[in-house]
């Protein structure tokens, strides 16, 4: 048997450049559908909270904050699956648990921090939080 | 404006020639000490005529084992500045007694004991153990290079530059006082206005770029290049701990990247994030930290529990007890590091409910530890152990990190941490843990594939004295701390009046005395090991007798890795090819794809130091030069489209037919 | 356990095959390495959130977010991002029909939007800093400008990339190694768009009531 490999079919190999891109590792194609639909969805989720906000729709500005943050959590999930095209199949699952680590260590360094430094804060700063704003 | 334009200013920023300690001997001595060594080098180098060959063969090669090794080579060099830095403590500590005010005035002190911190993290035991899992992950999965080559090379020397700054900083300016992580207020531009921390806040955040990266390389390489038919279970136990290491890299570093970079811009800019007004609040600073602070430590620790494991079941020819069972310790620690981070501050003030929280957790994270060690006893139990050298490590590991990690447990008592928080107790216990796990595991490994990258094994007499030298040392030098801390004294002290303290302080300097003879021993080992590479010679490629991968291949492996990428059938590959009468291909071979070397890697990490030079003595013309010239440089290599050839396959032919000789001739 | 005897046949079936006899090519990492370097930028993005979270109400007796945020304008700063969004998805459209031309033309365009998006946000930090309410004024102002000037130097950063590859694929068109950069300039570009969700909804948002 031959040791040795025809060179001019690895060149032509070469000249596609490595084309096994072409057939996805499970991440889906774009489509016009998909960037209409997650366009208008964004235009729409961010005319809403601006909307509350700005003509101050609710009278409690603690309702208007939980309402405002479920439509940006609403608003990512749109980008993500529309624009980012995240699904479980990407890159054999990968993407998806990587986004899932990440989210988690993102929800643990903002409730985490939050909870520690307000009690942080509360025994160990000399002031009330009105002071707080206010202390130059 | 221009008339206020100070030309010598604009260039050199607060750079002057009294940045130069000439009034401090010590620095004096080092500096000359360095010259001439350096001179040495540099002059032998030339002489040889080997600039060409180290800049073709070493510093531009994207081979994962030559970074690997490099690597190594920078961890062990910066493990002798650490060093030096421990002794003059250890010196200092024993004889500052009442009037005797040592040799160490605090003003230098200070920066010893956050250079030693500093370094001993981010330069000695971070590149060792990215060194150890650039070598070996690829070997061990059946892949020919990492999946990021280029990034590779660029990641080394980014720790590089960030090394080379930290190590500037003895000669030009000084470096922080502040401790290793740099807290604020005192780390703010108020209380520590010299260029002390900017050198620390630099040097960090480039090694950093490059640790991250090359976290993202290794995620990727684990995920995407095993070789068919290893599945994820089937991984040697060290890829997986390569693996959940390079995950906590990656989300662990930013948190770093972050906090450094707002502290560098209250320093810069007087933005007041962590400042005493304005709004400001240095606990914050404090609490995210050591969010990055705690993954960091198992960043250190996991790579070795996978050097151990795969030891322990080479040297008691055994498979690994509870693969699986090892496996989930690996993940449940990698998650469970983000639930501690608190215990680092249990004395800050978040009170009662948030301690008890973060006490339960850090007990509870002791636990996959515990059953790792259950897993290695049990792997050794019926085992026929072989007592060489890289046991030995292994034993001393497991003794030493057990006492280690039962202070651990006790610190996370918050009470009890109320009485020990930044006393010698807690110094003794994360020496404890990190020499006796890290340092350890270390020796260990670089010793098990020490003829697996060079071809020859080690000398073993001189490694069992460097083992023992280190081993009593250790406990010489760390035991006393423990009872002094429990007497009540604190870290980072330069002087004591209390005369019945001494005894211990110098019984300590008298164990770093027998680690120093360690370090001796072992660069004797590399001396004597390299004059002896005859007898010592690896002709197999399977020293050990090992039984994953990376021992398939000859000592040192070609360029390529494996002629043939490997088929996977079961855990402990090599073993099972083994066992099941497997014969090394004759014939059949292709050229092989290989990426090419690269110079962008060592020049943008050159232009790097340059930024983080001129930044630190506030240069800004400089500064603002370097930064563009780094992003002209960067845009130019991806114009660069061919970074990869072919070795062709009468090359190959011929290195695989060399080996074939070579291990016929040592069959008989 | 000899390891030089003759070989064993080639066509050994599949469970005692212990080595691949044709040329393995792995598959291509990039666009994971890539979105594994975007989950880590996304902490960084989390860190600044969580600083801006604790301090963002540090006024130090200085303006708030109600004093000085006008609405108005990053509604229109918003809507250049997400405009910058949907053309970007047509290149990659373009990119899917192999349509050069049209791939630079709608790179083109988003890097207009993106200009716009820097231009409006340059004169908003400009206006803020000339009345005083600079990052050094208080803790609140300094996690703002850390927030909001981090993403706009990601924003500049792309718009570079963004430049630098319409080049690229002009002069070597849409080959492999281009598409993926493109692939990973769009995961970039959305990102930083997922991003300024959190920033206008956290910041500015929740900062104005």
């Amino acid at each position: 048997m031959s040791a040795l490999h025809t060179p001019s079919a690895h060149d032509a190999h070469d000249a596609h450049g490595h084309d096994h891109d072409d057939h996805d590792d499970g991440a889906s194609h774009s489509t016009f559908k998909g960037y209409a639909i997650g366009f208008v969805l964004s235009v729409i989720l961010t005319a809403i909270p601006f909307w509350l906000v700005m003509a101050k729709v609710f009278d409690k500005p603690a309702v208007t904050s939980m309402v405002v943050l479920a439509f940006a959590a609403v608003q990512i999930v749109v980008h993500m699956i529309y624009f980012l095209h995240m699904n479980t199949k990407s890159e054999g699952g990968w993407n998806m648990l990587a986004l899932i680590f990440t989210i988690m260590v993102v929800v643990i360094t903002l409730s985490g921090s939050l909870w520690v430094m307000y009690h942080l804060n509360h025994n160990m700063m000399p002031m009330s939080p009105h002071e707080m704003k206010n202390m130059p | 404006m221009f008339e206020h334009l100070d030309l010598t200013k604009l260039i050199f920023g607060r750079l002057t020639w009294e940045a130069i300690p000439l009034h401090d001997p010590i620095l004096l001595v080092t500096f000359a000490m360095v010259v001439i060594g350096g001179v040495g080098i540099v002059g032998a180098l030339t002489y040889f005529k080997l600039w060409g060959y180290l800049w073709r063969e070493w510093f531009t090669s994207i081979d994962h084992k030559k970074i690997g090794i490099m690597y190594v080579i920078l961890g062990l060099v910066m493990l002798l500045r650490g060093f030096a830095d421990a002794l003059m403590m250890r010196a200092q500590q024993a004889i500052a007694f009442g009037d005797n005010a040592g040799f160490l005035p605090p003003h230098h002190y200070d920066q010893i004991f956050t250079a030693h911190g500093v370094i001993m993290i981010f330069f000695v035991a971070m590149p060792l153990v990215t060194g150890l899992m650039n070598f070996v992950v690829p070997l061990q999965i059946g892949a020919r290079d990492v999946a990021f080559p280029f990034l590779n090379n660029f990641s080394f020397w980014m720790t590089a530059s960030g090394a080379v700054l930290v190590m500037m900083s003895l000669f030009v300016g000084e470096f922080a006082r502040t401790g290793w992580l740099a807290y604020p207020p005192l780390s703010g531009i108020l209380y520590s206005p010299d260029v002390g921390v900017d050198y620390y806040i630099w040097s960090l955040q480039i090694a950093g770029v490059g640790t991250l990266l090359s976290g993202v390389n290794l995620i990727a390489t684990i995920v995407k290049m095993r070789a068919p038919g290893m599945g994820l279970m089937k991984m040697p136990i060290f890829t997986w701990t390569a693996l959940c290491t390079n995950v906590l890299i990656v989300a662990a570093f930013p948190v770093l990247t972050a906090v450094l970079g707002l502290l560098s811009l209250d320093r810069y800019v007087g933005t007041n994030f962590f400042t005493n007004d304005f709004g400001g609040n240095a606990m914050m600073y404090v609490n995210l930290i050591w969010i990055w602070g705690h993954p960091e430590v198992y960043i250190l620790v996991l790579p070795v529990f996978g050097v151990f494991s795969e030891i322990v079941s080479t040297f008691s020819r055994k498979r690994l007890f509870g693969y699986a069972s090892m496996v989930y310790a690996t993940v449940v620690i990698t998650i469970l590091s983000y639930l501690v981070w608190l215990h680092h501050f249990f004395t800050m003030g978040s009170g009662a409910s948030v301690n008890s929280f973060f006490g339960i957790t850090t007990m509870i994270i002791s636990i996959p530890t515990g059953a790792k060690i259950f897993n290695w006893l049990f792997t050794m139990y019926r085992g026929r152990i072989k007592f060489e050298v890289p046991m030995l490590w292994t034993i001393g590991f497991m003794v030493t990190f057990v006492i280690g990690g039962m202070t651990g447990v006790l610190l996370a008592v918050p009470p009890a941490d109320f009485v020990l928080h930044n006393s010698l107790f807690l110094i003794a216990h994360f020496h404890n843990v990190i020499i006796g796990g890290v340092l350890f595991g270390l020796m260990a490994g670089i010793t098990y594939w020490f003829p697996k990258a060079f071809g020859y094994k080690l000398d073993p007499f001189w490694g069992k004295c460097s083992f023992w030298f280190w081993l009593v040392g250790f406990y010489l030098a760390f035991m006393p701390l423990y009872v002094l801390g429990m007497m009540g004294v604190t870290r980072r002290m330069s002087h004591f009046t209390d005369p019945s303290l001494q005894i211990w302080f110098q019984i300590a300097a008298f164990g770093a005395v027998l680690i120093a003879l360690g370090i001796g021993s072992f660069i004797i080992q590399l001396v004597v090991s390299f004059m002896r590479r005859e007898s010592l010679r690896d002709h197999t490629g399977d020293p050990w007798d090992g039984r994953t991968l990376e021992w398939s291949t000859s000592s040192p492996p070609p360029a390529y890795n494996f002629a043939f990428t490997p088929r996977v059938h079961d855990n402990d590959a090599w073993s099972d090819m083994k066992k099941r009468g497997y014969a090394r291909p004759l014939e059949g071979f292709m050229p092989i794809h290989m990426p090419k070397n690269t110079w962008a890697g060592i020049v943008l990490a050159g232009l790097s130091t340059a930024i983080g030079f001129t930044l630190i003595w506030q240069m800004w013309a400089l500064a603002a030069v370097s930064f563009v010239v780094l992003v002209v440089v960067t845009i130019v290599h991806t114009f660069n489209y061919k970074r990869d050839y072919h070795i062709g396959v009468e090359e190959v032919i011929r290195t695989e037919s060399d080996r074939t000789r070579l291990l016929a001739s040592h069959a008989l | 356990m000899s390891l030089s005897t003759p070989h064993v046949a080639v066509n050994a079936p599949d469970n005692l095959r212990f080595y691949e006899t044709e040329e393995h090519h792995p598959e291509n990492g990039t666009l994971l390495g890539f979105w594994l370097y975007l989950m880590s930028d996304c902490l960084i993005f989390a860190c600044l959130f969580a600083v801006y979270a604790v301090l963002g109400r540090s006024y130090a007796a200085g303006p708030s977010g109600a004093d000085l945020f006008d609405l108005p304008l990053v509604a229109i700063n918003t809507s250049m991002l997400l405009l910058s969004s949907i053309t970007y998805g047509f290149a990659m459209l373009a990119m899917q029909k192999k349509r050069v031309p049209q791939v630079l033309i709608w790179l083109g365009i988003t890097g207009l939007f993106g200009l716009a998006f820097i231009g409006l946000e340059l004169y908003e930090f400009h206006h803020l800093i000339h009345q005083g309410a600079g990052p050094q004024r208080s803790a609140f102002l300094s996690a703002f400008f850390a927030l909001v000037g981090t993403h706009g130097l990601h924003v500049t950063f792309g718009i570079i990339w963004l430049v630098v590859l319409m080049f690229q694929v002009a002069r070597g068109g849409l080959i492999a190694a281009n598409r993926r950069r493109l692939m990973c300039l769009s995961m970039f570009w959305h990102f930083l768009d997922v991003v300024w969700i959190g920033v206008f909804t956290f910041v500015y948002l929740m900062g104005s009531l």
